[in-house]
């Protein structure tokens, strides 16, 4: 099979797969129970020193 | 400090230089060797004039390192105004060139060569700047450390403005590889190469070593600035250049890749230069000038990986109707148009972090900024996907509408912000307890305000009304207009366009000088802002 042809199907099937649920699981992750609590802190840090 | 081996690198740089001006093949490409000859000349005599040639063990104890290296900051805020007013300036001129056009003046300051010059300026120059000075102040805040590799921090500062120099001149001298925002030819692009590898080595070693557990979200969007330009960089300026002592280079794209890779670079610019950097600062100066959290923080994580995943599409907007195929415009459209929802996702953000707090927006100039910068980040991001719709870009492209959408984006959102974040910073960098005024501030905030104002509605009726002269047919299916018809038609708008960019200039005129003046430690004696401190009330 052709290089371009080759890296086009991978791109429209695999590839879009694995961003796809990179994308959903970096979501889930975020309204994970506990979340709430680490987010403030996080949001705390620039307000920690001067 | 001893600075020797820098000082010899910079000597045998300037020694090359003149080598590469002596066996130049061609007039340009000698000419900026000459350039680039007096500048490390002057570099090293600088250098050598402190030079210390005491032995490295004698009686001075180096000097304890403080928490944070910061110098470099202030240089870079220093650099950053300095780039800011030039630009700016450079702006108002080539405005006046197209409402006067025997403002051209042949062959260094024609348009064509102008043009270039003064979007680099700000965006590269002035945007560059406040992003490398800011980045390095807010990841060694958040990270509560010391910048990683010790002088490496410097040689990103002065590589960087040595790239600007380099790109300036070779523009004004006719060296172009005429790509939009990578006109730099090839040796230039090298240069920029090395110096972008050492500042994501400052940046990521800094990371590496926090003692912050956390990785604060600005820095997420620093890191993502950082790496993707590296990317779109190399990629969009590969080229095989004519000779290695000559100035031309060819793509090593042609034809609709090339123009495909140009704009993938050109859209990824603002998306990630002019996007993401920036909003590394919005998250960092509003929570602390409001001295409140970011309203949301997880909506801050959305924002970031949404906006990652879908800017990167975006590209083929910009080559609507073209020989691009019909499947990577309406992509390019499609994405566009998703990027509202991480864009606005932002901008609510930001603006509820004030929440609570909203008469600062009254009693506080810079707040007062920084809001508006993040209004006008929601307003540009709500016209770029309406004018990337096929149907409305057909009317827009090529019209005077996109270069007023690009500066309401690049004057509200970029400029308020990076205004914003240097009145935060220049106090607190010289350790001055104020400004010298807060109420220069405000006259900075309304001409700035009132200038993009004037300079988006103009660009709006001037652009509108060229597409509809181009498009117009008459009954018999002839154009109505000639095209120089058009460009007759423009001369007020170009004229109260200029307007508008002189009042942008005038209020960053009067930030240099108040600026200077804090870092001087001068302070004005004025009233204060109305409000800005509660009326005391007397004991019950």
């Amino acid at each position: 099979m052709e290089t371009y042809t080759a890296m086009r199907q991978f791109a429209d099937s695999w590839a879009l797969l694995a961003m796809t649920l990179f994308f959903l699981g970096v979501v889930a992750f975020i309204f994970r129970p506990g979340a709430k609590k680490a987010a403030e802190d996080a949001a705390a840090i620039p307000l920690k020193e001067d | 400090m001893k600075y020797t081996f820098e000082t010899i690198l910079l000597g045998v740089g300037a020694f090359l230089a003149l080598l590469g001006a002596g066996f130049a093949q061609d007039r340009q490409f000698e000419a900026h060797m000459w350039v680039l000859f007096f500048v490390l000349l002057g570099g090293t005599i600088v250098m050598l004039r402190r030079l210390d040639f005491s032995p490295a063990s004698a009686g001075k104890a180096a000097a304890p390192l403080s928490e944070y290296s910061d110098d470099v900051v202030k240089y870079g805020v220093i650099a950053t105004v300095f780039w800011g007013v030039v630009g700016f300036l450079v702006g108002v001129v080539v405005a006046l060139q197209l409402a006067f056009p025997d403002l051209n003046i042949e062959p260094w300051f024609n348009f064509g060569r102008m043009r270039p010059l003064h979007t680099s300026a700000v965006i590269f120059a002035f945007g560059g700047n406040a992003l490398i000075a800011t980045s390095f102040y807010i990841v060694q805040r958040t990270s509560r450390a010391r910048l990683f590799g010790g002088n490496l921090a410097w040689f990103v500062f002065w590589g960087y403005q040595l790239f600007i120099v380099m790109a300036a001149t070779g523009y004004l001298l006719g060296i172009t590889q005429s790509k939009e925002y990578a006109e730099p030819e090839w040796y230039v692009d090298l240069w920029l190469t090395i110096v972008w590898v050492a500042y994501l080595a400052v940046f990521l070693g800094t990371l590496l070593v926090r003692k912050e557990p956390h990785i604060y979200v600005a820095n997420w969007f620093y890191l993502a600035f950082i790496v993707t330009i590296a990317m779109l960089h190399i990629v969009n300026n590969l080229a095989v250049p004519v000779s290695f002592l000559g100035s031309k280079s060819y793509s090593a794209f042609a034809g609709v890749q090339d123009a495909l890779t140009q704009w993938w670079y050109g859209h990824n610019a603002v998306g990630f230069f002019l996007t993401a950097g920036f909003l590394g600062m919005m998250y960092y100066f509003i929570p602390k000038q409001a001295n409140r959290p970011v309203y949301s923080y997880r909506l801050s994580i959305i924002h970031f990986w949404s906006l990652i995943f879908m800017y990167i599409w975006a590209g083929p907007h910009h080559l609507h109707y073209t020989a691009l195929p019909d499947w990577a415009q309406t992509l390019g459209m499609v994405f566009s148009i998703m990027l509202w929802m991480p864009s606005w996702g932002g901008m609510i953000n930001g603006l509820m972090t004030l929440s609570g707090a909203w008469d600062k927006i009254r009693t506080d100039p810079i707040i007062r900024m920084m809001v508006m910068a993040v209004a006008f980040y929601g307003m540009a991001t709500f016209e770029g996907p309406m004018m990337s719709i096929k149907t409305v870009n057909s009317l827009s492209h090529y019209t005077d509408w996109t270069i007023g959408h690009v500066h309401s984006g690049a004057l509200g959102w970029n400029g308020l912000i990076t205004f914003g974040a240097i009145y935060y910073l220049t106090p607190k960098l010289w350790n001055r307890e104020r400004l010298y005024s807060v109420r220069m501030v405000n006259w900075h905030f309304w001409l700035a305000t009132l200038g993009i104002v004037v300079y988006a509605a103009v660009m709006w009726v001037a652009g509108i009304q060229q597409g509809l002269m181009w498009r117009e047919y008459d009954d018999q299916g002839f154009l109505v207009y000639s095209f120089a018809e058009s460009v007759a038609a423009m001369l007020p708008y170009y004229v109260l366009r200029a307007l508008g960019g002189a009042l942008f200039l005038a209020g960053a005129l009067l930030m240099a000088f108040n600026v200077t003046m804090t870092i001087l430690g001068r302070v004005r004696d004025e009233a204060p802002i109305f409000g800005a401190t509660p009326a005391l009330k007397p004991a019950e």
